[in-house]
């Protein structure tokens, strides 16, 4: 059975299309998928992502096992600020990849994605060590995504100047707006600027409603899971289910970054990261250059020889261009090099690109 | 929604104008509603054979693909370039955005008349 967001029926009094995504009933799009990657691209965009899981990492230990659990290294992380990591299973895939929020010396507040929030609680729970805490109050939260260039002139509307966050990944806790308790970071899953904003669950349709009527004058509208997805897509974040996946180590998935193999503890699928450095596979950016659209789970072939699949892709709203991101034999990618790849049959030219598609003036 | 009456329609939801035993096809503007917009159109050849009931093109929107079924079988006679450079002319007037026409019809699925397609889209 689906569950609901809070927002459900604001969805579909605001004729959104809706779908099942990741055991959550949600809106796909409003009126356009197109219009509303625009608006997020050019002025502001609401997205529900109440749909994802929230779980507490709580009590003495808690540092010492985010780091034991987690590629990412938590050992600089202040109270305020979040950071993001994969999490990695022992056979060197990803569990899933998730945002440790830190509220303050042994209490952290962990997000992860909705299809997965069930299985990587239990994960935790199977490798906990002892003086730590863990509670899944996923059911309890709401949260709202304010993305776009405009999205800190809206909330600067509604809220106190105190409540808005000013580094990237960083997040006030225990704010106010107009009486409605909530956490506001500045994070987000478009690669525009903008905020994610958490409240309990009944307060979600009060903030989302407070939200859109301010931000009308601004260009907001309310946005969905299809924006969503080519949203990050043109910004080249991966995805679970798509670039990350039990059997994808998220070296390959191109998260060096927010892996840290030389921090010093043990973690979870070191060994294995260890022992497939340089990866045997890697992330590249195709851009269609024949006729066609690619999309996830199609061969990719270099002068005949397959060398890869595809993770994500589509007609790329912002860029105005079919693209995607796959995964391929390391000796075979190339930047700039040709290859095809097998729409249903039919052999598209494609080019091995750099990403990100998209990557915002700053 | 908009259902012209002098066209028939399938329950795949294409359109079919049949004249002087050319048979023009496209899909319907419930399906070009329910595709969201359009990014791509994959259409067949001149000199194609295409048979009733099976695929002859592909639609894709953002999110998905759908296959667009002939209504007829038959031989393509001209196919609509426009929509190779602009699939959005689609959502912009289904109708007026044909596929394909298609010569030397010599069979046909069943065909619904617009009063009867408007009723069987309200069932689903």
């Amino acid at each position: 059975m689906c569950k609901k967001t809070p927002l459900y029926d604001t969805h579909v009094a605001a004729g959104g299309k809706i779908v099942e995504f990741g055991g959550f009933l949600l809106p796909v799009q409003y009126e356009s998928i197109l219009k509303e990657h625009m608006a997020v691209r050019q002025e502001a965009g609401l997205f529900d992502v109440s749909h994802m899981g929230e779980i507490l990492v709580q009590g003495e230990k808690a540092l010492d096992f985010l780091n034991y659990i987690l590629t990412n290294d938590y050992t600089d992380l202040q109270p305020g600020y979040a950071r993001y990591s994969p999490m990695m299973n022992e056979k060197g895939g990803t569990v899933d990849d998730l945002i440790v929020y830190m509220k303050g010396e042994n209490d952290y507040f962990v997000v992860v994605n909705a299809s997965n929030c069930d299985k990587d609680f239990k994960w935790m729970c199977d490798h906990k060590i002892d003086g730590v805490e863990l509670t899944n109050v996923a059911d309890q939260w709401g949260q709202v995504a304010l993305q776009g260039p405009n999205a800190e002139k809206i909330l600067a509307k509604v809220a106190d100047a105190k409540y808005i966050p000013q580094e990237y990944y960083s997040c006030i806790f225990d704010c106010e707006v107009k009486g409605i308790p909530c956490m506001i970071s500045r994070t987000g899953y478009t690669g525009e600027d903008g905020f994610e904003i958490y409240m309990p669950a009944d307060k979600a349709v009060a903030m989302w409603d407070l939200l859109i009527e301010n931000g009308k004058e601004f260009g907001l509208i309310p946005c969905a899971l299809g924006a969503r997805d080519s949203l990050r897509m043109e910004a080249a974040m991966p995805l679970y289910g798509h670039e990350l996946e039990e059997d994808i180590s998220p070296r390959w998935a191109g998260l060096k970054f927010a892996i840290k193999t030389d921090k010093p503890c043990d973690f979870i699928g070191k060994k294995e990261l260890l022992a497939d450095e340089p990866p045997r596979i890697m992330r590249v950016g195709l851009k269609v250059t024949g006729r066609g659209i690619i999309r996830e789970h199609m061969d990719v072939y270099r002068d005949g020889k397959k060398i890869g699949h595809t993770t994500s892709g589509t007609k790329l709203p912002y860029i105005d261009a079919a693209a995607g991101m796959a995964l391929v034999n390391k000796e075979d990618r190339e930047i700039g090099a040709k290859v095809e790849v097998d729409v249903r049959g039919r052999m598209v030219e494609c080019e091995m690109v750099k990403l990100p598609f998209y990557k915002r003036e700053k | 929604m908009n259902y012209p009456s002098e066209l028939k329609y399938t329950r795949d939801d294409e359109w079919l104008l049949e004249e002087d035993g050319v048979a023009t096809v496209g899909i319907s503007d419930y399906a070009q509603h329910e595709l969201g917009d359009l990014v791509f159109v994959n259409l067949p050849e001149v000199g194609d054979e295409v048979v009733a009931g099976e695929a002859f093109a592909d639609v894709e929107s953002v999110k998905a693909v759908a296959d667009v079924i002939s209504p007829v079988s038959g031989e393509v006679l001209e196919i609509n370039e426009d929509l190779l450079d602009d699939a959005a002319l689609i959502n912009e007037d289904a109708y007026a955005a044909w596929f394909v026409k298609v010569g030397n019809v010599t069979d046909k699925e069943e065909l619904l008349s617009a009063d009867e397609y408007e009723a069987y889209n309200e069932t689903r």
